[in-house]
């Protein structure tokens, strides 16, 4: 599938309560158009965008997040059933978790995202009974971010020992001693 | 010789702890196994990592790119080239640089060179694992060959930092197109040499077949790639779904099993090592003339967005996931690496086996471990 | 024979075999290092002839560790268990007519009996040593060693059928007319296999090695023992090979007997012949196991259990039938 398509099909997932009425195919259909930020009303929840990246970019809001991977792995359409990256981002205000897909049928990527404001108790549903590798994932994530993944069946530290203080790929991580800053 | 592990149930059996590693000659490297078992019955494989965990991520968001190729030696230190090729075409790929030809064939040629010497490696420790020692002398042998070509082109024999982004660090070396025929010719004749040493010993097989059976669904799902993910039927090979460098223009075969048992994972690592002689072959008669590396920036600053890059390295596919915000450092760079994702499944595939099948298991998902603690 | 006498006769012994026991271990090594497209130990003494030497020294002057949690009475007493059956049984063997410390009426049967005394030395190791891959190695050596001991046991009786003797001495007569591998033909070229394989089986050396397989257990059930005491566990092993290869020459080659009786006018050349042959079989032992892979612990009982036991039983019944329809091949 055509990264157009796909847009157009995923977003039609997820239609926008507040754009009052459900987005007509060929609406979307218009092009990239749809997803950025300057349309007043986002006829769907997921916020799209291929801008700077070589993959279809789809921001998805955390409560939504395991619904629309469910989705993306079982419908036949899509049938992203390779998880092959998933990565923690820390971005400044924001800490967010990265998922890049390929489906092994059709040979189309996607990558999505997902961000939470709060630093304190940041927190995700786990996709591990989705992508079974991603309990390793997710579990490296927990130890270097402080993400908290719902769900997971072994969210423990997995490179750091238990007693570690602090979660040291984020930005504002400090440690005098280990770390050389340039 | 099928296993029989009903346990009879007048006896009580009580399950105990295990520590396999840090310092275990099955774990090659500072891998933690913690081990429930049963007598001899694996019950559960738990990992515990981060011995030699370096952070290479971390540091790679001080460091600039041309720091960041030197890093990546340092994970997959038996697919150091294939790393070091990696941050290269994302760089390459991001600023858009047009790459000269030669300087893609003899990274691909390099490549493949890397990955049957790692693939030696593996021969030589897969045969020791399952108790035939003599194979690692064998392994060894063969691998020593590239390594001295190695040393003579790159300058080093393991991390050999080859690549720069924008082409290679220097041209090859005079000797090199007729010392790599001369390994082609002399490794032709010593891969059936391995098939008669081990591949068809009876108690290899015996010990092998059907042995940490991995399933196709199973092997996508857990984001099994290389040969683990083949031998189980799973075509996933970098080279023929998103070619970089010359490999667009080599034809070869994907060696795929579809057994997903140890002995199948075993089968296509020895297949692979035919496939990268042939590519090495179809490669090594015609380097065309030309500049070895392209003029880039002293400061290589990356346009804002972001990147990512797949290869195939010895174990599977390595990805690159860099975000940038503009300037010489990466703002997120984030390594996806294969024996991660494929030590995820060694618990899903050892339980139920005994610890002789653990250690044959493990020795096919080829695992090294600075490449899981990255 | 006097008290005095059977001392110095032990200690003569002793002082050969604990000799003949690290020339083994270069030889082992000079035979892995010629598998392996390697040179070997070259730099001690003439062709590193004295490597084995050094390495002794150096392990008798090494300091002795161990674990706070281990037996200690018992964890002592294990490698002497094992070492001391070891030479024991050296001494029944019949290197040539004369040259033949024990000559006991039972002599297989103590044998036998002797080499099975030696695994409980290592069961008390690994027990002893409170170390979990240690209790493993020395669970499989067990169970290993119960079972193949069967084998061991049934394809000497097969050949035992020939004899009618178990005294050594009297199964080297016997075979002046032909070796017993030659006088029963295809039985016993079938006990003889038989034997090898649960012999080096017995010895626990690759592809039998399940009790130290070093790739799963580190080293198995001495994983705790260092200096002397992890050395009486090595040096026994070779004796053990040794004794394997010695008990086959004598049982299936005419031990001492030379080849047609070419040298039968010299009779101390017996010594030279029983080597060779002995060393011939200690090669094929070296050769399997720096050739073959190691087997799985449920395999190994699998082959014992269901192929070599009855395999074994079969043969035993078509030897009774030489034996009574004479069918034995004598010159």
């Amino acid at each position: 599938m055509t990264n157009e398509a796909l847009q157009k099909l995923i977003s039609s997932w997820f239609p926008n309560p507040e754009a009052g009425i459900t987005p007509e195919p060929i609406q979307v259909s218009e092009g990239e158009g749809i997803a950025e930020p300057q349309e007043p009303i986002n006829p769907s929840l997921l916020e799209f965008t291929e801008e700077g990246s070589q993959f279809l970019n789809v921001s998805v809001k955390p409560e939504n997040l395991h619904e629309l991977m469910t989705q993306l792995k079982a419908s036949n359409e899509t049938s992203f059933d390779y998880l092959f990256c998933l990565s923690g981002v820390d971005w400044g205000t924001a800490l967010g978790v990265v998922y890049h897909l390929e489906s092994t049928t059709y040979r189309h990527s996607i990558v999505v995202k997902v961000k939470t404001e709060d630093r304190e108790d940041p927190n995700f549903d786990s996709v591990c009974d989705i992508w079974r590798t991603a309990e390793f994932h997710e579990r490296e994530v927990f130890d270097f971010f402080g993400i908290k993944f719902h769900n997971h069946p072994n969210l423990k530290r997995l490179f750091l020992t238990e007693e570690w203080d602090g979660f040291p790929l984020r930005k504002d991580y400090v440690d005098e001693i280990n770390m050389v800053i340039k | 010789m099928q296993e029989t592990t009903t346990i009879n149930n007048n006896f009580k059996s009580e399950e105990y702890f295990i520590n396999m590693g840090p310092q275990h000659p099955a774990t090659h490297g500072v891998l933690r196994l913690l081990l429930t078992i049963d007598g001899e019955i694996i019950k559960k494989v738990e990992p515990d990592l981060g011995y030699i965990h370096r952070s290479i991520e971390k540091m790679c968001e001080r460091d600039s790119y041309q720091q960041i190729v030197h890093l990546t030696d340092r994970m997959d230190y038996l697919s150091s080239h294939i790393n070091n090729e990696a941050v290269c075409l994302t760089v390459e790929n991001a600023l858009q640089l047009e790459i000269p030809e030669r300087v893609k064939v003899v990274r691909t040629i390099i490549g493949e060179l890397t990955r049957i010497a790692s693939h030696c490696l593996w021969w030589g420790v897969m045969g020791m694992d399952v108790g035939a020692l003599t194979t690692y002398f064998y392994g060894f042998r063969d691998r020593e060959m590239i390594n001295d070509i190695f040393e003579e082109t790159c300058g080093a024999r393991l991390t050999m930092n080859y690549n720069v982004p924008g082409g290679l660090m220097w041209d090859i070396h005079p000797n090199f197109v007729n010392r790599v025929k001369a390994f082609v010719k002399h490794f032709k004749t010593k891969i059936p040499e391995y098939d008669r040493l081990l591949t068809g010993n009876v108690i290899f097989q015996k010990r092998t077949k059907g042995v940490g059976v991995l399933s196709k669904e199973d092997a996508i799902s857990f984001g099994a790639s290389g040969p683990v993910g083949r031998g189980s039927g799973y075509s996933c090979d970098v080279r023929k779904y998103h070619p970089y460098s010359a490999l667009d223009k080599v034809t070869f075969k994907e060696s795929l099993q579809t057994a997903g048992d140890t002995f199948a994972r075993y089968q296509v690592r020895i297949q692979e090592m035919w496939q990268s002689l042939s590519i090495v072959e179809q490669l090594i008669d015609n380097i065309p003339e030309g500049e070895h590396r392209v003029k880039t920036n002293a400061v290589i600053k990356l346009p804002k967005g972001e990147f990512y890059q797949k290869v195939e390295t010895a174990r599977g596919e390595l990805g690159v996931y860099v975000i940038s915000t503009g300037t010489k450092n990466p703002y997120r760079l984030k390594f996806r690496s294969p024996g991660f994702s494929n030590l995820s499944l060694l618990n899903h595939i050892a339980v139920g086996g005994k610890i002789g099948d653990l250690v044959a298991t493990m020795a096919t998902l080829d695992l090294v471990i600075p490449d899981i603690d990255r | 024979m006097s008290i005095i006498e059977m001392v110095l006769i032990a200690l003569v012994y002793l002082g050969i075999f604990s000799v003949a026991g690290l020339f083994l271990v270069l030889l082992e090594r000079r035979v892995a290092a010629w598998f392996q497209l390697r040179i070997g130990p070259n730099r001690v003494g003439f062709q590193g002839l004295l490597q084995t030497m050094a390495d002794a020294l150096k392990l008798v002057s090494k300091e002795l560790t161990g674990t706070e949690k281990a037996d200690k009475f018992l964890y002592n007493l294990a490698p002497y268990f094992v070492i001391i059956t070891a030479l024991m049984a050296l001494g029944v063997i019949p290197f040539t007519k004369d040259f033949q410390a024990f000559d006991i009426n039972i002599g297989i049967f103590f044998l036998i009996a002797i080499s099975s005394i030696g695994v409980i030395g290592i069961l008390l190791g690994g027990w002893a040593s409170n170390n979990k891959f240690a209790l493993i190695g020395a669970m499989r050596s067990g169970v290993q060693t119960i079972s193949y001991e069967l084998s061991v046991g049934l394809s000497l009786l097969t050949m035992i059928l020939l004899t009618r003797s178990l005294q050594l001495s009297e199964i080297v007569e016997v075979q002046k007319n032909g070796w017993l591998i030659v006088q029963g033909h295809i039985p016993a070229i079938i006990a003889f296999m038989v034997f090898m394989i649960a012999g080096t089986a017995e010895t626990n050396r690759a592809p039998f090695d399940m009790v130290e397989a070093e790739s799963e257990l580190g080293a198995g059930f001495h994983t705790e023992y260092s200096g002397m005491k992890f050395a009486y566990f090595f040096l026994a092993e070779f004796i053990n090979m040794f004794l394997i290869a010695a008990i086959a020459t004598t049982v299936f080659f005419g031990a001492w007997l030379s080849p047609f009786g070419i040298t039968e006018s010299i009779p101390w050349l017996g010594v030279f012949w029983f080597l060779l042959k002995t060393l011939i079989l200690v090669f094929l032992m070296m050769w399997f196991r720096w050739t073959f892979p190691r087997l799985r612990v449920d395999q190994l009982l699998t082959l014992e259990w269901k192929y070599l036991l009855p395999i074994n039983l079969v043969n035993i019944v078509i030897m009774a039938f030489v034996v009574w329809q004479n069918l034995i091949i004598q010159f």
